[in-house]
């Protein structure tokens, strides 16, 4: 099997502590359902899924409770049979409410559903297996939740020619992509095939972080099954950020997805490994995206492993099945440090995008400070995106948005490297995501009022 | 997890994890590499070194927490960076400079030059630069007034040495340059290697080239300089000042003389790559280099001061926004 | 003498040239406006608000001239202005019923608890972005205070982690409105008092758990007083157009979110002045 190595450096990286050890070697435990499931609609990018399912009702394991609203969306299925307690609106974790169901479990009850199974998907239509990702209800896996069968359907103007696996998992702690790499790799090949034969592209890169070395022989292992296409095990230099979409593009194939366009622009898909392993399952085996692995670690935490969980798992319940925690938490991120969402409380739930819930001491606790800038530059040498994120900090913190604009903010893909860095414990990339969404709703404003003037 | 006590978790935007730099740090590490230069001040200068590093340590630490005072901040004086502005105008004093000129220059480089501005990364120009130039301008005897190194009084006495008044090396030949004469030294190995450990006249921080490269590599290896504003500066001046020796031998000092005389050591590893007051990019960084050499060079050799190293910075602290403006870099994604 | 005489000859030299230069420079890049908006100018405020919706007070006088604008668009300058506009223009006078920013909260440190301890920038909408905000009610104040960073005349407090607008300052500009992200602030009459300080949607047990000064949503005040408080699900509100008639709301409000603000709040004992 092919190896091959990244082709370019970072324009910008970091060394984070990895801490991966906590878990590297830790097998995918399946953890029972909980007594309750708290399952959200807004699991994935675009709009929420609408409930189908009303206060009482009986659902089985792989039921569909939710259906798609709109193209940019994905239907919800119980991740575990028992009965709605309740259907009501809750916070996301961005702050705007979306709609939720309550699921009582009903542990006597083992009934699951699942949707046909396609052997012979090969000789199925394209317009078949793409209708069968979508009804499964899978989105990106890897953190933004992208429906999968609208990344799979690019517009025809859009040729694909590339399919990256990302299996860098660079955010410190995370191991759940490693073990899924280690454990699932025929699955995660079968899924490859799958894309593979749906985009009708000729070359893989399966991207993974020299870290991994277990996961990088598994993958070239499984990939030796893989015929008809050029595959290759792509391996990436340990260092932050390497799992980013665009990041990855240029390391494995030298090209630079152009500023506001997407991956297709360079005939380029990006696909999770757990998005692959759920694509295979749904077409192989008719299963829904009804769970998912997470990682549980820090080290506060009694035994970090990687948990398949329903999805609707609260965190409570999650930490409660890794023995609890040895030393009361400060922090709580859903997802990896780098990237990953502070929770509130541990009453929030796990997602389709829930790859890590990571829990920090007092002392693992960064406290932004906004001191001044300094000008010591560490940001911008920082960036993968070579912006200058002290100085758009500065606009954003004085309102003049048009300036940050001018500075490329939108480029910003929110990795966190110069907050990382800043001396000044600057909350850098907390400016950025408060300013993007503002210039993004005033850009569509000028946009719309060009096109009615 | 108990029911009666529910945790407070803190919650702040991404990223979870830092690298642990502080601007505290920073300033940490700038005076660990400051330390061989005091060390060598001190050596060399004896009481007047001690006595001049602490005047303007503790002076700057004091208006700095007096202007916070004043204008109601909190006092924010842990950052040490006035304790590196105080050393820096120390290392920029001639060593007999009485203390009230010293002080001077303290309130000048802190409360004038660093916190009108709005305090630490808003200055446009570098403190104790504009405190030593405040002070040369106002006070041009005292602050040209010089003794040798190594005078062997140096341990007992604080007094004024007026015998041994003397003149710095730059000083020597800039007369020698204007009045015609010939040149005033002959340079050769040992005459270097003398300048090279900081056995010349000079302020009290600059004379050591050896204790100041000790501590800039530490900086380096620190990653809180690069190699790009000392390394364009170092080199422009060593080609301007070769290019001159070669074009005419009787006016112009050799190459090594303007590398190790005067305060280019002192300017080009510490004052220039003050962050605050440096361009952003390495681009910028490299540009400004050179342009704080050329000036440097043209100040020394045409210009009514012998030495231009402070003149040179402030000239190009000042171009810093406009040449940051054009050195933006190519971002990811936009063709060029 | 000589040096005397020619000292002042060059510099009076360069003083006409240079006042030659100006009266030139004055007349070629003259700028002709119409007088009407200098006129119109003089009886606009000058704060510069924005509360008419240009850009400023020259922006808005020369809209008026342009007949693109009425005159009734300066909320700061209230009936007084609206006279003298009327006046310079000819325009028919009506009264403008003066309007000031409520912050619809009751939220102080001491009634509203914290869900999480929010580490970041100070702003209310970065706040919000972050987990929905620290606070455990969904709905109140967070009191970072955006509001009173856009208030052009310093009308908003910050007291006890919560945003006051004083009613004596405010000059109705409405920039406040906009800044709250949980569009907590709207512009209700100067003459009206009583207000409900809560805009809590949620039910009553969650409400309360969140906060002491919570509206439960039990009716009492629409029962009472139908005129001045309808409901909207969970939430009482205030019905601006009617007065309340019947004052024992405040006293039999169980959730103690109807407020009488007459009293003025804190610190502010100029109340009446407007009314």
């Amino acid at each position: 099997m092919k190896v091959t190595r990244a082709l370019r450096k970072l324009r910008g990286s970091i060394h984070p502590q990895y801490f991966k050890g906590l878990t590297a070697d830790a097998p995918i435990t399946t953890m029972p359902a909980p007594a309750k499931l708290f399952v959200s609609m807004a699991q994935h990018l675009g709009a929420p899924a609408k409930p189908i399912v009303a206060k009482g009702d009986i659902v089985v394991q792989g039921q569909c409770i939710a259906e798609a609203a709109g193209f940019i969306s994905a239907p919800v299925h119980a991740p575990a049979s028992g009965k709605v307690l309740e259907v009501d609106t809750a916070p996301t974790p961005a702050g705007t409410m979306a709609p939720r169901i309550i699921i009582e479990t009903d542990p006597q009850n083992t009934e699951t559903q699942t949707l046909p199974p396609m052997p012979e998907w090969q000789k199925q239509p394209r317009e078949t297996l793409l209708a069968r990702i979508a009804e499964a209800g899978i989105a990106g896996m890897g953190g933004a939740g992208f429906p999968t069968r609208v990344k799979l359907s690019p517009p025809a103007d859009k040729p694909i020619d590339t399919l990256i696996i990302n299996g860098a998992e660079c955010e410190p702690y995370l191991t759940a992509d490693h073990r899924l790499m280690v454990e699932h790799s025929a699955g995660i090949v079968n899924g490859i095939r799958i894309i593979c034969h749906l985009l009708e592209v000729k070359h893989v890169h399966v991207a993974i972080e020299e870290n991994k070395p277990s996961a990088i022989e598994a993958m070239q292992q499984a990939l030796e099954q893989l015929d008809g296409v050029e595959a290759s095990v792509c391996i990436l230099p340990t260092e932050y950020p390497q799992g980013a979409e665009k990041q990855q593009i240029s390391m494995t194939t030298g090209r630079e997805v152009p500023s506001g366009g997407l991956p297709m622009d360079v005939g380029c898909v990006v696909e999770n490994v757990g998005t692959v392993l759920a694509v295979a399952n749904a077409i192989l085996e008719g299963l829904p995206l009804t769970h998912r692995v997470t990682t549980v670690t820090g080290h506060i935490v009694q035994t970090p492993q990687n948990v398949l969980a329903p999805i609707g798992t609260t965190y409570a319940d999650l930490v409660a099945f890794c023995g609890g925690l040895t030393n009361p938490a400060a922090k709580v991120i859903s997802g990896g440090p780098m990237m990953g969402m502070a929770q509130p409380s541990l009453e929030g739930s796990t997602t389709k995008t829930s790859s890590g819930l990571v829990f920090l001491e007092e002392r693992r606790v960064h406290v932004y400070r906004s001191l001044p800038c300094i000008g010591c530059g560490r940001c911008i040498e920082a960036c993968p995106m070579d912006l200058i994120p002290a100085a758009i900090s500065y606009t954003v913190e004085g309102g003049d948005y048009d300036k940050a604009e001018a500075l490329n903010i939108l480029d910003c893909i929110e990795c966190g490297c110069c907050a990382f860095v800043c001396p000044a414990s600057r909350p850098l990339v907390q400016h950025f995501k408060l300013a993007k969404p503002k210039i993004i709703v005033k850009r569509r404003q000028a946009a719309a009022a060009k096109g009615t003037a | 997890m108990s029911e009666e006590t529910v945790p407070i978790y803190t919650v702040s935007s991404a990223p979870h994890a830092h690298s642990g730099a502080s601007v505290r740090g920073i300033m940490l590490d700038v005076i660990i590499a400051l330390t061989p230069a005091m060390l060598a001040a001190t050596y060399f200068f004896g009481l007047h070194a001690i006595r001049l590093l602490l005047v303007c340590v503790i002076g700057c630490v004091a208006t700095e927490a007096a202007c916070r005072k004043l204008m109601g901040r909190n006092l924010a004086i842990d950052d040490l960076s006035a304790v590196v502005t105080g050393i820096l105008l120390a290392f920029n004093l001639p060593p007999s400079l009485p203390t009230g000129y010293a002080l001077f220059g303290c309130v000048v480089a802190i409360a004038i030059a660093k916190q009108v501005f709005g305090g630490i990364g808003y200055n446009p120009f570098n403190p104790a630069l504009i405190a030593r130039v405040a002070l040369l301008v106002s006070f041009p005897a005292a602050m040209t007034r010089w003794h040798s190194p190594l005078n062997p009084d140096r341990w007992t006495s604080l007094g004024w040495i007026d015998a041994a008044t003397t003149a710095t090396p730059l000083d020597l030949v800039k007369t020698a340059v204007t009045s015609g004469e010939t040149l005033p030294f002959s340079w050769d190995g040992s005459m270097a290697m003398r300048f090279f450990v900081g056995n010349m006249d000079g302020c009290i921080g600059e004379v050591s080239a050896l204790a100041l490269l000790l501590g800039a590599a530490y900086l380096l290896w620190r990653r809180c300089i690069s190699w790009h504003i000392p390394g364009t500066y170092i080199a422009t001046v060593a080609i301007l000042a070769g290019m001159l020796r070669v074009i005419n031998p009787s006016a112009n000092m050799p190459l090594t003389f303007h590398l190790l005389a005067g305060g280019l050591m002192l300017g080009a590893l510490y004052m220039a790559t003050d962050m605050t007051t440096s361009p952003l990019t390495k681009r910028g960084q490299i540009i400004y280099g050179i342009g704080c050499g050329l000036l440097t060079m043209v100040i020394r050799r045409w210009g009514g001061y012998p030495e231009g190293v402070s003149f040179a910075i402030l000239l190009m602290n000042a171009v810093t926004p406009l040449i940051n403006q054009y050195t933006q870099l190519g971002v990811y994604g936009h063709k060029a | 003498m000589l040096t005397i005489l020619l000292t002042a000859g060059v510099i009076g030299g360069i003083a006409v040239l240079c006042a030659s230069a100006l009266a030139l420079a004055a007349h070629c890049f003259a700028v002709y406006e119409d007088p009407r908006v200098g006129e119109l100018e003089k009886c606009l405020p000058g704060v510069n608000c924005g509360a008419c919706g240009y850009a400023g007070c020259s922006d808005y006088a020369k809209a008026i001239v342009a007949e693109e604008a009425g005159i009734d668009r300066c909320a700061p300058g209230g009936n007084d202005v609206l006279e003298a506009l009327a006046a310079a223009t000819g325009a028919a006078a009506t009264t403008l019923e003066k309007m000031v920013a409520l912050v619809h909260c009751n939220g102080t440190a001491e009634n509203a608890k914290h869900r999480h301890a929010y580490n970041g920038i100070m702003d209310c909408q970065a706040a919000h972005q972050l987990a929905g905000g620290d606070m455990t009610c969904n709905y109140g104040c967070l009191g970072y205070g955006s509001c009173a960073r856009v208030c052009p005349v310093d009308a908003i407090e910050i007291n006890k982690n919560l945003a006051i607008v004083h009613p004596d300052l405010c000059i109705g500009c409405k920039a406040c409105v906009a800044s709250c992200p949980r569009n907590l602030i709207s512009m209700v009459p100067a003459s009206k008092k009583i207000h409900v300080l809560c805009s809590s949607a949620d039910k009553g047990p969650i409400a309360k758990k969140a906060c002491n000064v919570a509206c439960i949503g039990c009716r009492i005040c629409a029962k009472l007083d139908g005129d001045a408080f309808t409901m909207d699900g969970f939430l009482a509100k205030r019905n601006y157009d009617n007065d309340v008639t019947n004052p024992a709301v405040i006293e039999k409000c169980p959730g103690k979110c109807i407020v009488d603000t007459a009293p003025a709040p804190p610190a502010q004992p100029t109340e009446g002045q407007h009314a």
